[in-house]
């Protein structure tokens, strides 16, 4: 079992508030992803889960039991660095084995607990080599191996793929969501990266400021963002933002459109602009127009567009995916 | 801009840096061949190089008259038991200030540099009072605590240095992996520290070897260690060069063999492929 229940939990550095009240459960093997912008505390919020730092209030319950007071060791939780944090000194075998030994698992069992671990991750042949000697795949596959041996409660990932070259990331993170689906343990998942945030979990917490900004499934955070934070940081490219005379006439003080719910026109439409830079990457176009009274709009189109720098042309939201935010920033609901 | 190198520069070079480092050992090698002369030789003047009567009868004197052996057993004793106990308070001590840094702890460790800066013989008198009160004289306990006091604040600030190198990831890996302070202290730390501790080990030892100024003045007989066993050399009956020069030959031995064995101890870094 794993669920993970904060309430109210706080945290702060000296004067410096980092996490200010946040309430979240997490159900037993669910796979939850913070997200958020550099500085947002989703890096602290996971350590307070873990018992790395101590919450200045609220209360971090593992299962029912407060383990605000705990230390570490006894929550029960197995953690993936961002630096790997492997022990230099100790072969892969002992790096994977060494939470087993800490327990006081007999050698035979860790050997075999250890050798079971390495043979999903890939890694048996690699069991008597330093972690000096591999490479940063490997390492981090090291790393999995020791948080997955121990059986815990809970893994936490603390932005564990940031290391890796694009091409590495994307297989790993595949090899995540694989084992964390065969294992079905929770899984608390740090990440600045909104698609690898969208691609793993089953739900997304959208940290800013040390606050939960929104909660809520990958597609209803993108279909149905609370706020304007959360619909400028979720999707990829970014939500068109809108304000002024364009929006009051939706009814609203912003309003936001998707790259891909914006269609083009030569001829009509009910903005006009002028490309500026059009990317063709194949499958899609991306073009960034610039229209007068309004700013830039980005689009997004399938297939190919041919349309230059330079070109007229008529944009038109689709009025039934256009999102309508408030004056306070909040999101209007039809 | 890269300047060339021409033979003549290189030769120059060499031969300055060979005269250096000769007029830098020449005073231990002066010593070395003062220790083989006999007491007149090593009083001639011109004093002579090489070509003198070259004689171990100063070794076999000064171990006679005031036994190398015990003095020697007496250094090795001081050495290890302070080091010991440096290590036993200094390795918690750097710990907590390298990886549980308080708004305090940069005082602290400048505080302890500090007490470094006031010369020992101020409190020579209180010192030597509290000993002699308290029976600590001449015994090895009175000196190893000194000399542990004395020194624990390079320790610290050495180990301090070298754990702040090690990263808290990896000490936060063993935590969350199950080990107590102890346990991280013992499997993770401690070897990944092994280069660090190993210098700051021979460091010590070599400061509580020569170390003068409290062995000279708080022992007698008993305890004391081969400065004591030197300094016995410059009496009121006289100095006596070729002895005094074979004394002390035999007390830089073997810390000298000590160090020429652990250089590679030394210089080795372990902490290579930990992190990224």
């Amino acid at each position: 079992m794993g669920k993970i229940e904060l309430v109210g939990v706080e945290k702060t550095f000296g004067h410096v508030g980092v996490i200010k009240g946040v309430d979240l459960q997490v159900e037993d093997g669910e796979f939850v992803v913070f997200v958020g912008p550099s500085g947002c505390g989703k890096s602290t919020l996971l350590r307070l889960i873990a018992g790395l730092e101590d919450t200045t209030g609220g209360r971090i319950l593992i299962d029912g039991v407060d383990v605000s007071d705990t230390p570490p060791a006894k929550r029960g939780l197995s953690m993936v660095f961002q630096s790997y944090a492997l022990y230099p000194h100790m072969s892969v075998r002992s790096n994977i084995g060494f939470g087993l030994r800490m327990a006081g698992v007999p050698k035979e069992e860790r050997n075999r607990k250890v050798e079971a671990a390495a043979a999903v991750l890939n890694l048996t042949a690699y069991l008597d080599r330093r972690p000096g000697q591999l490479s940063g795949g490997q390492r981090q596959r090291v790393a999995i191996g020791r948080a997955i041996v121990r059986e815990p409660k809970a893994f936490l990932f603390d932005e564990p793929l940031s290391n890796l070259d694009a091409a590495l990331r994307v297989n790993m993170r595949l090899e995540i969501a694989r084992l964390q689906n065969s294992l079905g343990t929770t899984a608390i998942y740090v990440t600045h990266d909104q698609i690898e945030a969208m691609t793993l979990a089953d739900k997304i917490v959208v940290l800013n400021a040390g606050k939960i900004e929104q909660v809520g499934s990958p597609l209803e955070l993108y279909d149905h963002p609370a706020n304007l934070f959360v619909a400028g940081f979720i999707g990829s490219p970014k939500m068109n933002l809108v304000s002024g005379a364009a929006a009051r006439k939706h009814g609203a003080a912003t309003i936001g459109v998707r790259p891909e719910h914006v269609s083009t026109s030569p001829t009509i439409g009910e903005w006009e602009g002028v490309v500026s830079v059009a990317e063709h990457v194949g499958s899609d176009t991306f073009l960034y127009v610039t229209v007068p009274d309004i700013g830039d709009i980005t689009v997004r189109a399938v297939g190919e567009l041919a349309l230059k720098p330079g070109a007229k042309v008529f944009l038109t939201p689709d009025i039934s995916r256009i999102h309508r935010f408030d004056r306070d920033g909040n999101a209007v609901r039809n | 801009m890269a300047r060339r190198i021409t033979t003549t520069r290189r030769i120059t070079v060499t031969a300055a840096g060979w005269l250096v480092g000769f007029l830098i050992f020449f005073p231990i090698l002066w010593m070395v061949l003062t220790s083989f002369k006999t007491e007149l030789d090593a009083f001639s003047t011109p004093p002579q190089f090489l070509f003198f009567h070259w004689t171990t009868e100063n070794y076999a004197i000064v171990q006679t008259r005031s036994d190398y052996v015990h003095h020697a057993m007496n250094s090795i004793i001081l050495a290890l038991g302070s080091t010991l106990v440096c290590l036993v308070v200094g390795i918690p001590a750097a710990w907590s200030m390298a990886f549980a840094p308080t708004e305090r702890t940069r005082q602290t460790l400048l505080w302890m540099l500090s007490t470094k800066m006031m010369p020992a013989v101020g409190v020579l008198i209180p010192i030597y009072l509290l000993f002699r009160d308290t029976g600590l004289l001449d015994t090895h306990v009175g000196l190893i605590f000194i000399e542990f006091m004395a020194n624990l604040p390079i320790v610290i600030w050495m180990l301090y240095t070298y754990f702040k190198e090690i990263p808290k990831d990896i000490l936060e890996a063993a935590r969350m992996d199950g080990a107590t302070i102890g346990k991280e202290l013992v499997f993770v730390l401690a070897p990944m520290a092994v280069p660090g501790i190993a210098s700051t080990v021979l460091l010590n030892i070599i400061l509580a070897w020569n170390e003068a100024f409290w062995t000279l003045n708080l022992t007698t007989v008993s305890a004391a260690p081969l400065t004591a066993f030197i300094a016995s050399y410059s009496s009121p009956e006289g100095l006596f060069w070729a002895k005094l020069s074979a004394a002390s030959t035999l007390a830089i031995a073997p810390i000298l063999v000590l160090g020429w064995f652990s250089q590679k101890q030394l210089v080795r870094g372990l902490t290579f492929g930990a992190v990224k």
